[in-house]
């Protein structure tokens, strides 16, 4: 019994039902719907990671979708130890971000198409994670893109939101652009695209060259780039990360489930999933470090000044996943994997209670108006407060596990970057440490800020709401223990876990050095924590003072770089210029409506010629007619003679 | 005994004068009996044949042409009727409706 073919279907069937039956039959009733599949998928996803731990490994296809010459594509399905974690991670994070859900969306006019929606969204992530090809990789890689579309434009009368699912859905045409090519170039060097023919003959291609584009190139590193472009734009990596913090638009949930847990993180995925690829070239190796740790670093100063509650918390996701990329990129992966796993939990929490602020707040998010909430929402306050401690990497909580063993990595791997990026790691460690109790500090503490109306109706989120943080906050607290290093006493067992896909990244140093690295990290941490209480608690003035002395590098970061005023002058506006002056004016108005035009009015033209034939009368008819069996006969006469 | 090109030169005799008829007359009434002499034309050339070769199979052809031109004489002499009573006419240069 293949049992494990429910993960993807159940909430497959969920969408059908819903989107079928939804708006007539079930309406407020679709939550039952979307969120029984989903936690079925739960409990077999369960299943099937007993049986990975017990030995079991899957790599089997389904049916032949594509046939065509050489060409074979099948919808298969692959379970290793890499698709059983990120199964857990997506079926937890969704079944609980679905409950939660029920409580939001509460009243909420599309109820049943945004959990139609959800249920879509976890159908196409999970085909993505247990894909055995790269062609069902990238279906379900953009089955998710769709439906960050359609749920980040959710409320798609409002302009800012539709305007953001756009925006969205266009970056990542970018990087999907070069995804795309690079299963091209796959298929074109392996003439297969299953995951263990490709990644069985990529060895033999180690010193290969091609031609690309007139450029002489080593093979591996092209394909291993190309197929980075795509996780640059789907994880939202410099240059191409300026869609997740827009993508806030969208519901809570979706920013917890999509923009935070999952669908971001298919870009680590598949990198860890590419490993082989990756680790025949070193180049690719210090591209991906570099673009990690630098978008880490410089999403994490933007994070430092922003005031809306969420973008704060979409900047520390494009700065966690950037720690993600730093990981795979000095050849630790499953410390990259670890992070996502660890990552999934606190930052789904972090955006649930945003989400429960949000509620209680009646939709404010700018943080300078809130305030004191810790009286009024003692849940949200301590479930959030857990979080970020987990970000912050305080020991012994999940995040402390998983950056400390990516720091560790970088620092003693046998990358040529190494320690470069453990460097910027370890600031990106301070500031987001900063960055979230900054948070922590003007929303929940001090006096409230906000106006009297929204003081009165300040109150806890009802149980649907408070029961997934609570959960979450367990995962943010102690997913972690099952990567604690050897160093402590631990046993490691992720990494031990997860050897036979992603191999062992091994640290090159003395214990002394580990407890140092560590020790560094604790104590960067803390002292982020630190100055965020001292800045924000005991001398409330101190921001403003800072501000006002830093006034240009405050203004730059707040402006997030000015990166969307660069692209909307070097990209948008030529474009649009281009599409205006050239497209509309030349091509559409001279050329194609010239042959749209032209085509009918010759037609018309020689039909008027050949009109005058048609005289009505019988004789002339005959006449043609009998001239006709002439001609032929005297034709078949003279041929025969 | 007559020879059979007789037949056939007979056949084609009428079978010219009906396209004569056809293509040269105005009155439609005169250019549905020529076509009715066409049809016969072919008739003596299949039963000609037909007694050469000693086979029955030109006989049965003739019996269908004949029974599908008291079709056709019925169905044509009723349009030709209907043509009368709208346009009052047998002419058929005045029957010019279909003109594109």
């Amino acid at each position: 019994m293949q049992y494990y073919l429910l993960i993807p279907f159940l909430p497959f069937a969920a969408f059908i039902i819903n989107i079928l039956f939804g708006r007539k039959i079930i309406k407020d009733n679709a939550h039952w719907v979307s969120t029984l599949a989903v936690a079925g998928s739960w409990i077999v996803s369960v299943m099937t990671l007993m049986d990975v731990l017990s030995g079991l490994s899957v790599n089997q296809n389904l049916y032949t979708w594509m046939l065509s010459g050489n060409f074979k594509v099948s919808v298969g399905f692959l379970i290793d130890q890499l698709t059983a974690v990120m199964l857990i991670v997506v079926t937890t994070c969704s079944t609980l971000i679905h409950i939660y859900s029920i409580g939001y969306m509460h009243g909420d006019k599309g109820y049943y198409r945004f959990f139609s929606y959800l249920s879509l969204f976890t159908f196409c992530m999970l085909m993505l994670v247990m894909a055995n090809n790269f062609l069902q990789l990238y279906f379900g890689w953009e089955g998710v893109g769709l439906c960050s579309y359609f749920l980040i434009g959710y409320y798609f009368d409002k302009k800012s939101a539709s305007d953001a699912g756009k925006k969205a859905f266009i970056v990542n045409r970018f990087g999907d652009f070069g995804f795309g090519i690079g299963i091209f170039m796959i298929f074109i060097t392996f003439g297969t695209t299953y995951y263990d023919e490709v990644f069985s003959q990529a060895a033999g291609h180690a010193l290969t060259r091609v031609n690309f584009l007139g450029f002489d190139v080593h093979l591996m590193t092209l394909i291993a780039l190309l197929l980075f472009c795509g996780s640059i734009g789907k994880s939202a990596q410099m240059p191409l990360h300026v869609w997740l913090p827009d993508a806030m638009e969208g519901p809570t949930p979706v920013s917890a489930l999509i923009h935070a847990a999952t669908m971001v993180t298919a870009g680590v995925f598949l990198v860890a999933r590419c490993n082989p690829i990756f680790s025949l070239s070193e180049t690719a190796l210090i591209v991906v470090a570099m673009t990690g740790a630098i978008t880490s670093l410089f999403a994490a100063t933007i994070g430092l000044v922003q005031n809306d509650l969420k973008r704060i918390i979409a900047y520390s996701t494009v700065s966690q996943l950037g720690y993600m990329f730093l990981a795979c990129g000095v050849g630790a992966y499953t410390a990259g994997v670890f992070h996502l796993y660890t990552h999934a939990f606190f930052k789904a929490l972090l955006f649930l209670c945003a989400g429960s602020v949000m509620h209680a707040m009646g939709g404010e998010l700018n943080i300078q108006k809130m305030g004191s909430l810790k009286k009024f929402m003692p849940i949200t306050y301590w479930t959030m407060l857990l979080a970020s401690l987990s970000i912050a990497g305080v020991p012994g909580l999940a995040g402390f596990f998983s950056k400390d063993e990516i720091l560790w990595l970088a620092y003693s791997g046998a990358s040529p970057v190494g320690k470069i990026v453990w460097a910027m790691g370890t600031l990106v460690a301070f500031l987001t440490a900063f960055y979230s109790f900054r948070l922590i500090f003007l929303t929940f503490h001090g006096r409230f800020r906000g106006t009297h109306e929204q003081e009165h109706h300040l109150h806890e989120s009802p149980k649907t709401m408070t029961v997934p943080l609570m959960i979450l906050c367990v995962g943010a607290v102690a997913s972690g223990w099952v990567g604690i290093p050897h160093l402590v006493g631990g046993g490691a067992h992720f990494t031990e876990f997860m050897k036979p896909v992603l191999g062992h990244a091994e640290g090159h140093g003395t214990h002394a050095e580990e407890w140092m690295v560590m020790a560094i990290s604790v104590a960067v941490g803390f002292s982020g924590i630190g100055l965020a209480y001292f800045m924000y608690v005991l001398r409330p003035e101190l921001p403003g003072i800072v501000t006002q002395r830093f006034l240009a590098v405050h203004k730059v970061l707040f402006n997030k770089y000015y990166i969307d005023e660069l692209y909307s002058f070097l990209i948008i506006r030529p474009t649009i210029w281009v599409a205006k002056n050239v497209l509309i004016g030349v091509t559409d108005a001279r050329v194609i409506e010239a042959i749209v035009n032209g085509v009918p009015s010759a037609i018309g033209g020689f039909s008027r010629q050949l009109r005058k034939m048609q005289t009505g009368l019988l004789h002339n008819y005959a006449t043609i007619t009998a001239m006709g069996i002439f001609i032929i006969a005297a034709v078949m006469l003279l041929r025969n003679w | 005994m007559v020879p059979l090109n007789w037949y056939l030169i007979l056949s084609a005799a009428v079978f010219s004068i009906g396209v004569f008829g056809f293509l040269t007359r105005r009155n439609i009434i005169i250019m549905f009996m020529s076509l009715e002499l066409m049809l016969n034309a072919v008739n003596i050339s299949l039963v000609a044949f037909s007694h050469y070769l000693q086979d029955l199979r030109g006989h049965v052809l003739v019996f269908f042409i004949i029974t599908v031109a008291a079709a056709e004489a019925s169905i044509g002499l009723a349009i030709i009727i209907a043509l009368f009573k709208n346009k009052n006419t047998v002419h058929v240069d005045e029957m010019n409706e279909m003109k594109g």
